[in-house]
């Protein structure tokens, strides 16, 4: 379990990092690394060039405000997750690093490197797609901005380019009136779920949640019609029976499709009422 | 007096180092030796066509490429087979690079030598092999069907087929007023220590002589096998282990390919050689267990005694079978337990199959054991209507009842003779401790809040210490400090602190001057190795025995020197003294310096102990029968083993929707005979029941039926985190000691692990109302299960809501 050889450089600023990839055609970034040295350590990855861009500085923030939060690309998971008023601007944002792996890893891996992994087994895409924030990305040919929707093309792909770095994720704050949750089974603490739901409800207003490991990129479904009259028996149960039309469980050696299918309205069951009653006592 | 160490709760002198990181590993030695990778076959069956490995020769920095071609002498025959046995009628063993076949995922096939690791797996990537694939023979079903064979000369995959009894088990189930028959199947887990496999030679052309530095459970066993393949006298080899970083049984296969590869590749290049494994190669190249389907059939009286059990094994033991019958045979014996059944009759097949071999892993089939007969007695009380404890209590062997022979022969091939123990008083104990009484109140609480929880039981009873024999050597140094040599490895235990105790008490010297040292064999070269719950039993008996010689060795020089009669000195705090007369004492460091006539003085010490300073001038200066030094040197060999036992209940609280399994207690009474150090035996106990937690809820080998080991790695293979375990682990102990060694101690390693998967399938079936057949268990099957049962009961809708209505176990029952 060693790499295949590659070079490396350790770019001290953001052009020279772009240059970097702009230089090859077989380039990666090189962010926390908790999921790209595994995958070149198993040999499942052997890029030519590794662009290490721990050493920009600049990249290293969580900001806050009435719009968002921004996330730049070497925010640690923790960073994000020990951020109170990122907390306050998009609970979201804590309930669901809370569900990411395990201190350590949170201690080195970012959220921005987490989204572009696009991991549909992994929280904070599925928060991006429930929330519709967007990602900033760069290359040597300028800035372009990636909502959620277009970001997520398949299992483990992103739209960003080979040559580009995202240099930040945006995450839209949370409605005034609105509750969250994010609910999932994972097999130990901290592993990827076998099933995770994220939600957002604005009694009156609207509802929307969003999965993870259920699918193969994230997928939000907006479920505001079936919670109009709030999260009775019924309506979760419809809201779970519409978003089970758009996903599609995978069945492995955790847990059968059946199980995750189960999950599936279990979990929507209780995410919605979780974030009902949140809205509720918010609204209070 | 020096206050008594035996029994204390002494700090582990391990610890302050382990903890700081100055652990010495295999990989930490040898820095800059050539490094080793290996070619694994990708397939589960297949024979070699052609091997290539021209294109590996010109990459930078590759030094040596070996395929079996290039093997010569004893290291072009197979591995041997280290434990024959005569039922084992058809054992093959694999050599130690593939010769024409490859029996399973991860065979070694070519073994390269690079300056780095890095570049021997670029290397390894460029080796090509043509295979022709063959059909894949994997689980029990597979390798029972014989649709396919692994070996062709292996009939039906049947290596061997044992059977034992007592009595005409047949007979009595006929005959009993009430009968059952159980299917089960428990699964396949790994010891999966944090280190794996790892070996370092180097050969000294000067002095002739091979050093071997090897990550194993036993030092001897590496060195006699590395010697006979390179056609070495002993002598000229040495086998050192270093701190290991766990073994659980695994690390007691030898040797391994590499294990005899690496020195030969040593002595070939004249260059230090290592061999690293890494963490897939681990999965798919050292060794598996537990994986066993199982039949019982068993009669009975209205009170649950176990008239006859009759119990079939179907055993996967994968592609080789060099560690022979020892899991089977501990499974069909160790089943019975704390029980005493009227007529038993057990039959195994030792099957092959195209996967990892499979070999003792902690418990090494007793957990499969347990499996089988505590399914049996849930399912006997859940049948009569009656108390599962109670059922229990009813089988009990009494303590009157010791040495109670339970008419088999176990593992080492000497018959079953439990030699003490007292199992009513250990259940007693249990019930107490986890409020096994009192718990339907607590389930009724629970309902009341829509919780689901439910309680298990398992018993077990454990052969610890088997032989041949262990030895310990002792020599007191002119400074007093004791050092002790035992030939068995450490993988983290706590011997150098527990053997220190026994010492300390035996010889009556300060703890803090005893250093043990373990597995090497240039200081200890007869030993047998660390397994079956056996060190403290073994080499703690022999450390004892061995103080003993030096002590009265210590008392027969003072007397002289203090002119005292032996009779009346005592040691006390390194000195010896004549009894409650410290005043004229003499350290033991002296007593080493008089033991010793010297003729040349080399400080200040060694004056005192010229030959015109120390012994009488009409006698020679050693005696006959004497030895010049204050030594001691002895061996342990019991007629047989002994017998600890063991009882776990646990409380776990099952999610009606999501048919997750939370443990909300788990207690353990738990009898080793005497105990050496408390805080050891329940660090033993607190991992053995983390690692059952393993086995039962999470782990699994899963390989698809091409054989194919889907989950080689930690992502995927679920070693539980310190969040799966439960937080507190009540125990309680009991001790009665052993007759058969000196100090009454029982072994105590494997323990914890050994009930679990019964423990949680007890539990489990309590809160489900759902029979428990298969373990591991997930929540995905647990969702299965109880579909399955709601469809029986003609309800599909809820399975995953099932406001309990608890429902009997369906069992295929029989009344007469
Ligand atoms: C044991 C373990 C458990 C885990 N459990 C979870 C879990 O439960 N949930 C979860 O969500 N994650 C989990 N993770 C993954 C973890 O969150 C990763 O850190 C994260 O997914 C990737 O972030 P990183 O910074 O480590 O990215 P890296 O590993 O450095 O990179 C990952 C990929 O993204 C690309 N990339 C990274 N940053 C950028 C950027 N700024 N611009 C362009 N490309 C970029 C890289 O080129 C690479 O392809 C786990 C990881 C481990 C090791």
């Amino acid at each position: 379990m060693k790499p295949a050889p590659f070079e490396l450089v350790r770019p001290r600023s953001l052009d020279e990092a772009l240059e970097a990839l702009a230089s090859s055609p077989d380039a990666k970034v090189l962010a926390g690394g908790q999921s790209l040295v595994p995958l070149l350590s198993m040999r499942l990855a052997s890029p030519a060039l590794l662009v290490d861009i721990n050493g920009i500085g600049p990249l290293a923030y969580v900001r806050s405000d009435d719009d968002g939060v921004r996330v730049g690309a070497l925010a640690r998971h923790t960073d994000v997750l020990g951020d109170d008023e990122a907390a306050r601007v998009q609970p979201l944002l804590r309930k669901a690093l809370r569900l990411v792996a395990h201190a350590t890893i949170r201690n080195r891996g970012t959220t921005v490197g987490s989204v572009v992994h696009a991991d549909a087994s992994a929280e904070m895409p599925a928060v991006l797609a429930l929330t519709e924030g967007h990602v900033t990305a760069a290359s040597v040919d300028g800035r372009r901005r990636i909502p959620a929707g277009e970001l997520f093309v398949g299992p483990m792909e992103s739209s960003l380019r080979p040559d580009e770095v995202a240099v930040e994720a945006f995450f839209p704050a949370l409605p005034a009136g609105a509750g969250t949750a994010v609910e999932e089974v994972a097999r130990r603490h901290g592993d990827y779920a076998l099933c995770g739901v994220a939600a957002v409800v604005r009694p009156g207003e609207g509802a929307r949640v969003s999965y993870f490991s259920v699918c193969d990129v994230p997928v939000a479904v907006d479920v505001s019609e079936q919670l109009a009259g709030g999260p009775t028996d019924a309506a979760v149960a419809d809201a779970a029976e519409l978003a089970l039309t758009r996903l599609d469980p995978p069945a492995d050696i955790h847990a059968s499709a059946d199980y995750r299918r189960h999950l599936v309205r279990v979990l929507t069951a209780r995410a919605l009422r979780s974030a009902w009653d949140e809205a509720h006592e918010e609204g209070r | 007096m020096t206050t008594r160490m035996l029994g204390e709760k002494v700090q582990r002198v391990e610890d302050d180092r382990l903890l700081r990181g100055q652990g010495r590993y295999v990989d930490d030695l040898a820095q800059g030796a050539l490094e080793v990778a290996v070619l694994r076959s990708p397939h589960a069956h297949a024979r070699i066509v052609e091997i290539d490995v021209d294109p590996v020769l010109d990459v930078d920095g590759v030094v040596a490429v070996w395929t079996y071609d290039d093997l010569t002498g004893p290291m072009a025959e197979p591995l041997p087979l280290l434990i024959p046995h005569p039922a084992l009628t058809h054992g093959r063993t694999q050599h130690a690079l593939a010769k024409d076949e490859v029996n399973h995922v991860g065979e070694a096939i070519a073994f390269v030598v690079a300056e780095d690791r890095y570049v021997a797996e670029d290397a390894v990537s460029r080796i090509r092999v043509t295979y022709e694939p063959l059909p894949a023979v994997v689980g029990v079903e597979a390798a029972r069907s014989a649709e396919h064979l692994v070996h062709e000369d292996v009939p039906g995959n049947v290596a061997a087929r044992l059977e034992q009894a007592t009595g005409d088990a047949d007979a009595a189930i006929a005959a009993a007023p009430h009968r059952l028959s159980l299917d089960l199947e428990v699964e396949r887990s790994a010891s999966t220590p944090l280190e794996g496999r790892g070996t370092v030679a180097r050969w000294d052309p000067d002095a002739g002589r091979l050093t071997v530095w090897s990550s194993t459970q036993t030092s001897t066993g590496v060195r006699a096998a590395v010697a006979t393949k390179l056609g070495l006298d002993l002598g000229q080899v040495d086998v050192i282990t270093p701190d290991v970083g766990g073994g659980f049984g695994v690390k007691i296969v030898h040797p391994w390919p590499e294990e005899v590869l690496v020195p030969m590749a040593a002595m070939a290049l004249g260059r230090p050689v290592k061999f690293t494994e890494d963490r897939r190669e681990h999965f798919v190249s050292s060794a598996h267990e537990r994986g066993q389907l199982q039949h019982v059939d068993v009669g009975f009286d209205d009170e649950g005694r176990l008239l006859g059990m009759s119990v079939q094994l179907w055993h996967d033991h994968g592609a080789y079978i060099p560690y022979g019958l020892i899991v089977p045979i501990i499974t069909s014996t160790q089943a019975l337990g704390p029980y005493k059944p009227e007529a038993y009759k057990v039959v195994f097949e030792s099957l092959y199959t195209n996967t990892v071999i499979v070999t003792p892993y902690r418990g090494a089939g007793r957990p499969q054991g347990v499996f089988l007969m505590e399914r049996t007695m849930d399912a006997i009380a859940a049948y009569l209507g009656r108390d599962r404890a109670e059922v229990r209590a009813a089988n009990f062997i009494q303590p009157d009842e010791f040495p109670y022979d339970q008419r088999m022969t176990f593992q080492d091939g000497r018959p079953l003779v439990y030699d003490s123990g007292d199992y009513p008083q250990l259940l007693d104990k249990l019930k107490a401790l986890v409020g096994w009484d009192d718990f339907e109140s607590v389930r009724q609480e629970a309902r009341r809040e829509g919780r689901r929880v439910g309680i298990g039981l398992a018993c077990y009873v454990e052969g610890t210490g088997v032989g041949p024999y262990e030895g310990a050597h002792i020599n007191v140094e002119t400074t007093g400090k004791v050092k002790v040599a035992i030939g068995l490895t450490s993988q983290g235990q706590g011997h150098r602190t527990a053997f220190a105790q026994i010492v300390a008490d035996e010889l009556g010297v300060p703890f803090e001057d005893v250093e043990v040292t373990s597995g090497d064999t240039r200081r200890m070269g007869y030993a047998v190795g660390t397994f079956a719950s056996r060190a403290a039993v073994m080499s703690g008996s022999a450390v004892a025995l061995a103080a003993r010689q030096v002590k009265a060795k210590a008392l027969r020089i003072a007397a002289d020197a203090l002119e005292a009669a032996e009779e009346d000195l005592e040691i006390v705090d390194g000195h010896v003294q004549v009894r409650g007369a410290p005043a004229s004492r003499l350290a033991l460091g002296t007593v080493a310096v008089l033991s010793n006539p010297l003729r040349y003085a080399f400080d200040e010490a060694s004056k005192l102990a010229t030959q015109f300073t120390v012994g009488n001038p009409d006698k020679p200066p050693v005696e006959e029968d004497d030895e010049p030094g204050l030594e001691g040197r002895d061996f342990y060999s019991p007629e047989r083993s002994t017998f600890a036992a063991g009882m776990h209940a646990v409380v776990v609280e099952t999610d009606p929707d999501t048919a997750e399994v939370k443990i909300l207690r788990y207690a353990v009474v738990h009898d080793c005979g005497t105990l050496v150090n408390p805080m050891i035996v329940e660090g033993q106990i607190h991992g053995g029941v983390a690692q059952g937690v393993g086995g039962a809820l999470y782990e699994r080998m899963a390989y698809d039926e091409s054989g194919q080991l889907l989950n080689a790695s930690f992502m995927d293979f679920l070693m539980p985190y310190v969040t799966e375990v439960p937080e507190r682990i009540e125990v309680d102990h009991l001790e009665t000691p052993s007759p058969l060694n000196p100090l009454g101690i029982k072994g105590a390693g494997e323990a914890g692990v050994i009930p679990s998967a019964a423990l949680f399938a007890s539990a489990i079936e309590d809160a489900e109302g759902i029979p428990i057949r298969r373990m591991p268990i997930s929540p995905s099957e647990l969702y299965d299960l109880r579909r399955k049962a709601a469809e029986n009961a003609g309800s599909v809708e809820n399975a995953g809501s099932v406001e309990s209505a608890r429902s009997e176990p369906v069992e295929t029952k029989e009344s007469r």
